[in-house]
């Protein structure tokens, strides 16, 4: 069993698929802060088999939750404080997306003015659906 | 402020009084003949539209205001390359509303964003086109006296038609209202209407392929036309496009009030001969997107007569 203990103050991120650690490393855009981040990748679980964790230190500030829930929504958020956890936070999808995907619809204006933020909107969520705030179209 | 992108921006209840003001314009046009004076309208037409463009042009000259713009992307400043935003930002300066139409969807929600005045879609791409809509429910309100409790078939090419999915989207809204989509298995109304719109809604309806099997049942009958820009081979185009013509003997079993509705221009799917029959609404039509219009340019504006 892994121990989180080492991190004084940030974050956890539990219960991550297996190999997907360095997409969320990503899309949280970990590679652009100056804290420190530990990535564990197939650590053994009883839950999962194998699954990733990252551990990120700093306050809840550093990054954008809300998007995790987009990625995977079953990533258990565990928020440390003097080397305890404080709060297990469930990651839902979130309503809204800014610059987290694009739109590929080539008919849409984000294809052509590329300041644009390409915003998406949750649809369906049992579905999860996403669409375009600006054509519609459905995220794929 | 108040934009319209969407046929969905307004509730029914918004729309009705809408209705009521065009129906108004309508019986009394000398009332509104100088509402806008002293106001302009910027048409901002980056694609070609004669109708669309004429008719907005037309609302606001009976309303007593004057227009400006441009009618393609060639004459304006998105030749040099200019965004939608910074455009809508120089126009808020110019005039007091806008109608943008543009080839890409989502353009007029840019320029909302941004705007210092009402903007109005006048079609953006195979998107939206929400006053052709208005125009659609205004026509078959003045005719019908009603918006529910009837059967609209929706004939001809039901994938592509922007048109025709925003008037299922509006149509639904109302009670009582049952469709017959009369299209080839190629052109069939989009899985997401089908399924998002009719299904979820629980609306009754019957896809059918035979335009005169179905045509005694129906109140309304919408043509749309076989766009060619839609198609991506010639070939797949021509095989569609004579699908279904609209001819007097296809009429003979149809309901005497029935009504025939087309956003136009139509290209051969209406027989120049069913025009003088007293059901062919189409024309009448056109004239009702000018009195909607006219509603709308007073409504976004704030202005009451």
């Amino acid at each position: 069993m892994l121990n989180i203990g080492g991190l004084k103050d940030g974050i956890v991120l539990d219960h991550i698929q297996a190999g997907k650690s360095m997409d969320i490393y990503k899309y949280l855009k970990l590679d652009k802060l100056d804290c420190q981040v530990a990535i564990i990748k197939n650590a053994r679980s009883n839950k999962m088999g194998r699954k990733d964790i990252l551990k990120i230190e700093g306050g809840l500030d550093v990054v954008d939750l809300d998007v995790l829930g987009y990625i995977d929504c079953n990533i258990t958020v565990n928020i440390i404080k003097d080397e305890k956890i404080v709060e297990k936070k469930v990651v839902r999808l979130p309503k809204k997306l800014t610059n987290i995907i694009k739109c590929k619809n080539p008919r849409c204006i984000t294809s052509i003015e590329q300041e644009l933020p390409h915003i998406f909107f949750l649809a369906d969520e049992e579905n999860q659906v996403y669409r375009c705030a600006y054509c519609e179209e459905k995220h794929k | 402020m108040r934009h319209l992108l969407s046929p969905l921006d307004f509730s029914v209840d918004e729309l009705d009084r809408l209705m009521d003001l065009a129906g108004d314009i309508e019986a009394r046009p000398d009332k509104y003949k100088e509402a806008c004076k002293g106001k302009k309208l910027a048409t901002l037409f980056y694609e070609p539209s004669t109708r669309t463009r004429l008719s907005f042009e037309a609302a606001m000259l009976n309303l007593g205001g004057s227009v400006l713009g441009f009618s393609s992307a060639d004459s304006s400043s998105a030749a040099k390359g200019e965004s939608v935003s910074d455009t809508i930002r120089v126009i808020s300066c110019y005039a007091d509303i806008c109608a943008m139409r543009h080839p890409k969807e989502g353009a007029p929600m840019v320029a909302a964003m941004k705007s210092g005045i009402p903007v109005i879609n006048a079609g953006d791409g195979g998107h939206q086109h929400p006053t052709q809509t208005l125009t659609d429910l205004l026509t078959i309100r003045s005719l019908k006296g009603h918006l529910g409790n009837m059967t609209v078939g929706l004939c001809g090419d039901l994938k592509f038609g922007r048109t025709v999915h925003s008037l299922i989207e509006a149509l639904v809204r109302y009670p009582g209202i049952r469709f017959v989509l009369i299209s080839p298995e190629e052109l069939r109304v989009p899985s997401y209407i089908r399924e998002n719109v009719l299904d979820a809604g629980r609306v009754p309806y019957e896809e059918v392929r035979d335009l005169e099997t179905a045509m005694p049942s129906l109140d309304i009958l919408y043509m749309t036309r076989v766009q060619k820009e839609r198609f991506f081979s010639e070939d797949e185009y021509i095989r569609m496009k004579d699908c279904y013509i609209l001819d007097r003997v296809k009429l003979k079993t149809a309901k005497p009030d029935m009504h025939i509705l087309h956003p136009l221009p139509r290209v051969n799917e209406i027989s120049v001969e069913v025009d003088d029959d007293p059901r062919a609404a189409y024309f009448p039509q056109a004239q009702y997107g000018v009195y909607i219009r006219m509603a709308l340019i007073l409504t976004l504006l704030n202005i009451t007569v």
